[in-house]
C-alpha cells in the first residue's frame, strides 16, 4: 500500500488516545507472499458455485478468478493491474469456507483489492470519496450520534437523500439507521463502567453459588453499531455476562475495520487494527477473554487481522477472541439454563432467523437455532443458507443496489414463507437489509437470551 | 465444559452425513462438525455402489452379487452386503429425488463425456436419460459450456451401442451469459424464471430456452441438457421445458462443479436437520485429548480452540482429496488421531510409473476392525469409541471400481448405527 491516500481526507478514530502511534509494519501489499495458497488450487471451481455475487451479476467473474488466477498472472507478469471486477466482490467470505483445498481467497481478494484502490482507482473520484466515507462509518456515526435527533432527521429528508444519491452515489432507496440518543459507551460509564459490572458480577457468583474470586473476566468488543445505532444489544449482552457473573471491560476501541476491508481501504483498517490489537492485548495477556456480539467483528479480529497484518500480538488476541454466545455455550451450561426458562412480552414469537455470511464462516450459523431449539415461548426457523446481499457497506452504493436487492430476494421469500414476522440475526447489516425487505423488526440472539435467563 | 453429545461425527460428506442421519434417526444426540465442503460438490451426483471388480471386470449388473467376492480388506467385506442395503433404504428415504430402489441391477446413466456409467442411484432429473429406455434422444449443450459437447457425447454414445438413436445440438443459452458464467447463474436464472434479453425484448428464459431447443427437435421423444437445470426448484423447470418441448427432459451429470451433487448435498443437510442433529460448519478438528478413549476433540476457530466432548465419535474426514487422509514427502497419515494408516515406506512404491497403472494410492485409508475401529499396526484398537467411514477407509480404489458413493453410505450408515447403539 501507498501513504498517497492520507492527504485528501484524514478521519480521526474518535477514541484513538493522543500518545496512539501507529507502526507501519506492511508498507507495501506484495509483501504478501500468497503463492502457496495460489498454487493449492486445483480449478474444482467450488468457490464459484458459492458466490452469491457470480449468482446473479453476469459481469462478475468470480472468486476463481478474483484469487488464485488473478494471483498466478500478477506473478508472472510485473505490469499486470488488478481487474477492477474486485470492486464488485461484496467480502462475504463465502468461497474462503467452500475451498475444500483451505486456498484463502479472502485474504486474496482483501490483498487485491487495497491494491486496486492504492493504485488504480483515482483518490478524487466520487468512488473513492464515498467508498471512503461509507468504509469510515464510524466517523459519520460518531459526529451524528452528538446530535441523534437531528442527525437521524436529516439522514433520511427526502432531498438530502435524493442529494446522497447524485452526488455520491449513496443510494436513495435505503433509509439510514437511527442514532441511538445515548450511545453504549455512554450508557456503561452511568453503569460505573468496570467498576460496576466487577462489584454486579460477585453479587451474581454469589447468588448463583461460584467462588467469589472465580476467574471470569471478558474484554467486550462492541463495533460501531452497537455503540451508536442498537445499544440495547450491547447492554443486552452486559445484563447477560454479568448474571453468569462474568466481570466486563470496555477498552478503548476502534471500528473492527470489517468496512474498510470490503472497500480495499488496508490503511485505514491497520490504524483501527493497531488501536484494537494494542489495546486488547494487554488485557488477553491479564487473563481475559475478548468477545463480540457483531460476527463481523470477530470474524475481522479472528481471521483477517492476522492474514492481513502484522501486528504485534494479534495472534493472542485472535486466538483468545470469540462470538459472545459462542464463548457462554463453550464455558456455562446454557442449554440447562435456557431449558427451565421462558419469555414473556413482545419477545414471545416466532422468528425468521437469518445465518450472516460471516458467522457461517466461524462455524456459527447455526447456533441460534439449535440453543432456542426447545426455549418455550419462541420459535426459530432458519430461512436458508442464502445470503442477505448487503454485505455491509455494498448494498449501499447505488450501483450495487439492485445487485444486492436480487442476491437478498431468495432470503425475503424464505422469511415471509416462515410462521414468524420478527426476524433474527447476528449481523447488524443483515438486519438492516431483513427489515428493508420485509418490514419485519429484527432482534438479535442476545436480546432473547437475555429475556430468557435474566428477566 | 464443553460442547456436549452423545455421538460426535467428524466430516461433512457422504460419509458423516449419513454417519449422522443413522445415529440421530436411532436416537442419539448427534452432532456434526465439518471443516470445507465435501466431494460431494465435484462429484456427479450418482450413487455408485459397484460398477467393477477391483480386477477391471464389468460393467456389473448386480453390484450386490458381487459383494462377497472382493478382497477381504474391502469396505463392504467389513460391513456385508445387508448393512449396504439397509444404507441404501436409508437414502432412499431421506432423499426422495432419487430413483434406482426398484431394481438391484445396475442403471446405465449417461454422462456428459457420453460414456454410460452403472450406478444404483441416480437424480429423478436424470432417469429419464438412462440407456435402458430405447426412446430417441437428443442431447442439447451450449456454447458457452464447453465441458459439455453434445454432439460429441452424442457420437461417443451412438459408437458405445446404446439402443435408441442419439443427436447433439449446439445452440446459445438466451440471455448471452458471458462466455464464463457460472453454472449457479444458469441455475438461478432457471429457478427464478428470470427475464433475459433475447433478440432486443425481455422474455422468460425458460420460454426462450425451449424455443431454441424446439427449432433442433426432430421427432426425438427426450432431449438431455448439462445439468444445470435449476438448483431450488429443478423440477419445476424439468416440468416447465418438457410442457414447452412435448418431450421428456433429462440432465446429463456433469463433472466438478457439480449441481446435482449440490442439490444431494442440500437434501442430506436437511434430512439431518430433521432428524434432531446438530450441523457445525467452517471450522477444522484438529486435535484430541484422552488415553485410551478420546475425551474431547478441539475444533481450531483461527487459534481458538473449542472443544467438543462425546461418548461416541466417527471420523468421516474423506481421503486425500477431502483431506482426511495427507501424506509428505515421507509418510501417510490421519492428521486427527494419528490412526495408522499402512503404506510401502518407500515412497516410490506408492504409485507406479505409468499414469493408469496400478497405483497404491488410492487405496491409501485406515484400517478397520468389524465394527469399523481403526486399527494400529499390529491390529490392536486405537480407540474403543471412534470408527471411521467413508474414503477416510484403506482397501479400496472408489475411481477404479466406481464404488464411491456406495461404500460411504454403507460405512457412514454402519458406523453411526454402532456409534449410536453403543451410547444406549
Ligand atoms: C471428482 C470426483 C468425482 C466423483 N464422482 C463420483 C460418482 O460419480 N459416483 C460416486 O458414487 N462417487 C463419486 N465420487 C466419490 C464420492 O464423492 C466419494 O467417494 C464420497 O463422497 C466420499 O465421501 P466422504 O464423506 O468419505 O468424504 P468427503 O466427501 O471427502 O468429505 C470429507 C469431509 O470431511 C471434512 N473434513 C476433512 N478434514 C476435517 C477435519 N479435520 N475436521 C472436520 N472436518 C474435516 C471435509 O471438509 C469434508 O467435508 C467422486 C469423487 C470425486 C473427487
Ligand atoms: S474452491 Fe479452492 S481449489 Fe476449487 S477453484 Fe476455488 S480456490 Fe481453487
Ligand atoms: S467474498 Fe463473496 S462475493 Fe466475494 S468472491 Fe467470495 S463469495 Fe464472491
Amino acid at each position: 500500500m501507498s501513504d498517497s491516500q492520507s492527504t485528501d481526507f484524514d478521519p480521526v478514530a474518535p477514541n484513538t488516545g493522543e500518545d496512539f502511534e501507529p507502526v507501519d509494519v506492511f508498507d507495501d501489499s506484495d509483501d504478501f507472499d500468497l503463492r502457496p495458497g495460489a498454487d493449492s488450487c486445483y480449478k474444482c471451481s467450488t468457490c464459484d458455485t458459492n458466490c452469491p455475487v457470480a449468482e446473479v451479476d453476469d459481469d462478475f467473474p468470480g472468486p476463481k478468478f478474483q484469487g488464485p488466477e488473478q494471483w498466478r498472472l500478477k506473478r508472472r507478469d510485473d505490469d499486470h493491474s488488478v481487474d477492477d471486477s474486485v470492486m464488485d466482490c461484496s467480502n462475504c467470505m463465502r468461497c474462503d469456507n467452500a475451498c475444500p483445498s483451505g486456498v484463502n481467497l479472502s485474504q486474496m481478494h482483501n490483498t487485491a483489492r487495497g491494491e486496486y484502490v492504492s493504485e488504480e482507482l483515482s483518490k478524487l473520484s466520487v468512488e473513492y470519496v464515498r467508498n471512503r466515507l461509507l468504509a469510515n462509518y464510524r466517523k459519520s456515526a460518531w459526529l451524528a450520534s452528538k446530535v441523534p435527533r437531528l442527525a437521524n432527521a436529516a439522514a433520511n429528508f427526502g432531498p438530502a437523500r435524493w442529494l446522497g444519491e447524485k452526488l455520491l452515489g449513496v443510494t436513495g432507496e435505503r433509509e439510514f439507521p437511527d442514532f441511538a440518543t445515548e450511545t453504549f459507551t455512554e450508557w456503561w460509564a452511568a453503569q460505573g463502567g468496570a467498576a460496576g459490572s466487577k462489584e454486579r458480577a460477585r453479587e451474581a457468583r454469589e447468588r448463583r453459588g461460584e467462588p467469589l474470586d472465580a476467574d471470569k473476566r471478558v474484554a467486550y468488543f462492541h463495533g460501531c453499531y452497537a455503540e451508536y445505532n442498537t445499544p440495547e444489544v450491547a447492554k443486552a449482552l452486559v445484563r447477560v455476562y454479568e448474571h453468569f457473573g462474568y466481570e466486563i471491560v470496555v477498552p478503548e476501541q476502534g471500528c473492527s475495520g470489517t468496512p474498510m476491508f470490503a472497500n480495499g481501504m488496508l490503511d485505514d483498517a491497520r490504524r483501527d487494527a493497531e488501536l484494537n490489537v494494542s489495546s486488547f492485548a494487554d488485557l488477553v495477556d491479564e487473563g481475559y477473554d475478548a468477545i463480540a456480539s457483531c460476527t463481523s467483528c470477530s470474524m475481522a479480529i479472528r481471521q483477517e487481522y492476522p492474514e492481513l497484518f502484522d501486528i504485534d500480538g494479534i495472534d493472542d488476541v485472535a486466538a483468545n477472541t470469540f462470538e459472545s454466545v459462542e464463548y457462554l455455550r463453550i464455558h456455562e451450561d446454557l442449554e440447562g439454563e435456557l431449558a427451565d426458562a421462558d419469555v414473556g412480552d413482545d419477545l414471545a414469537a416466532e422468528f425468521a432467523y437469518h445465518a450472516p455470511c460471516h458467522a457461517r464462516n466461524q462455524g456459527l450459523d447455526r447456533q441460534a437455532v439449535e440453543l432456542f431449539g426447545d426455549l418455550d415461548g419462541v420459535g426459530v426457523e432458519d430461512v436458508g443458507d442464502s445470503c442477505s446481499g448487503i454485505s455491509g457497506t455494498y448494498g449501499w452504493k447505488a450501483e450495487k443496489y439492485e445487485t444486492s436487492m436480487k442476491i437478498g430476494d431468495e432470503m425475503f421469500d424464505h422469511m415471509e414463507a416462515a410462521d414468524g414476522e420478527t426476524g433474527m440475526t447476528e449481523c447488524p447489516t443483515c438486519a438492516m437489509q431483513m427489515e428493508h425487505g420485509t418490514g419485519y423488526d429484527v432482534r438479535h440472539p442476545l436480546e432473547l437470551l437475555e429475556a430468557a435467563v435474566v428477566a | 465444559m464443553a460442547i456436549d453429545s452423545d455421538v460426535l461425527v467428524i466430516g461433512g460428506g457422504l460419509a458423516g452425513l449419513t454417519s449422522a442421519l443413522a445415529a440421530a434417526r436411532a436416537g442419539a444426540d448427534t452432532r456434526l462438525v465439518s471443516y470445507k465442503q465435501s466431494t460431494l460438490r465435484h462429484a456427479s451426483g450418482l450413487v455408485d455402489v459397484l460398477g467393477y471388480t477391483p480386477d477391471g471386470d464389468g460393467p456389473l449388473v448386480d453390484p450386490f452379487d458381487a459383494i462377497p467376492d472382493l478382497p477381504e480388506a474391502h469396505p463392504y467385506r467389513t460391513v456385508g452386503t445387508e448393512m449396504v442395503r439397509e444404507a441404501l433404504a436409508l437414502f432412499d428415504d431421506a432423499v426422495p429425488h432419487y430413483r434406482g430402489s426398484h431394481t438391484d441391477a445396475n442403471a446405465l446413466v449417461p454422462t456428459h463425456g457420453g460414456t454410460v456409467k452403472p450406478t444404483a442411484r441416480y437424480p429423478v432429473g436424470a432417469s429419464a436419460g438412462v440407456a435402458s429406455d430405447d426412446r430417441d434422444a437428443l442431447l442439447v449443450g451450449f456454447e458457452a459450456l464447453a465441458d459439455f459437447d453434445a454432439p460429441q457425447a452424442a457420437a461417443h454414445l451412438d459408437a458405445a451401442g446404446v439402443p435408441f438413436d442419439v443427436r447433439g445440438a449446439t445452440i446459445r443459452f438466451p440471455g448471452d451469459l458471458r462466455a464464463d458464467a457460472k453454472i449457479t447463474r444458469y441455475a438461478k436464472l432457471l429457478d427464478a424464471d428470470s427475464r433475459v434479453p433475447v433478440d432486443g425484448r425481455d422474455q422468460s428464459v425458460r420460454a426462450a430456452l425451449a424455443e431454441r431447443v424446439r427449432a433442433e427437435l426432430d421427432g426425438e421423444e427426450r432431449v438431455g441438457f448439462p445439468a444445470i437445470l435449476g438448483d431450488d426448484d429443478a423440477a419445476g423447470v424439468r416440468e416447465a421445458l418438457a410442457d414447452a418441448l412435448g418431450a421428456a427432459v433429462f440432465e446429463v451429470p456433469m463433472g466438478p462443479p457439480s449441481l446435482p451433487g449440490l442439490r444431494l448435498e442440500d437434501a442430506l443437510f436437511d434430512a439431518l436437520d430433521s432428524a434432531g442433529a446438530s450441523i457445525e460448519t467452517g471450522n477444522p478438528v484438529v486435535d484430541y485429548d484422552g488415553g485410551d478413549r478420546i475425551e474431547r476433540v478441539s475444533v481450531e476457530k483461527n487459534g481458538a480452540r473449542i472443544p467438543y466432548a462425546a461418548d461416541q465419535y466417527v471420523l468421516a474426514t474423506g481421503g486425500l482429496v477431502g483431506k482426511g487422509v495427507e501424506s509428505d514427502r515421507d509418510a501417510v497419515y490421519e492428521p486427527i488421531f494419528d490412526c495408522h494408516v499402512a503404506h510401502a515406506g518407500d515412497r516410490y512404491d506408492w504409485f507406479e510409473d505409468d499414469a493408469f497403472g496400478d497405483h497404491a494410492f488410492p487405496q491409501f485409508g485406515v484400517a478397520t476392525d468389524d465394527s469399523l475401529r481403526p486399527e494400529e499396526a499390529d491390529g490392536s484398537t486405537e480407540f474403543p469409541n471412534l470408527r471411521a467411514a467413508g474414503s477416510v477407509l484403506g482397501g479400496y480404489d472408489f475411481a477404479a471400481e466406481k464404488s464411491g458413493g456406495g461404500v460411504s453410505l454403507a460405512t457412514g450408515y454402519a458406523a453411526g448405527r454402532a456409534a449410536a447403539e453403543e451410547t444406549r
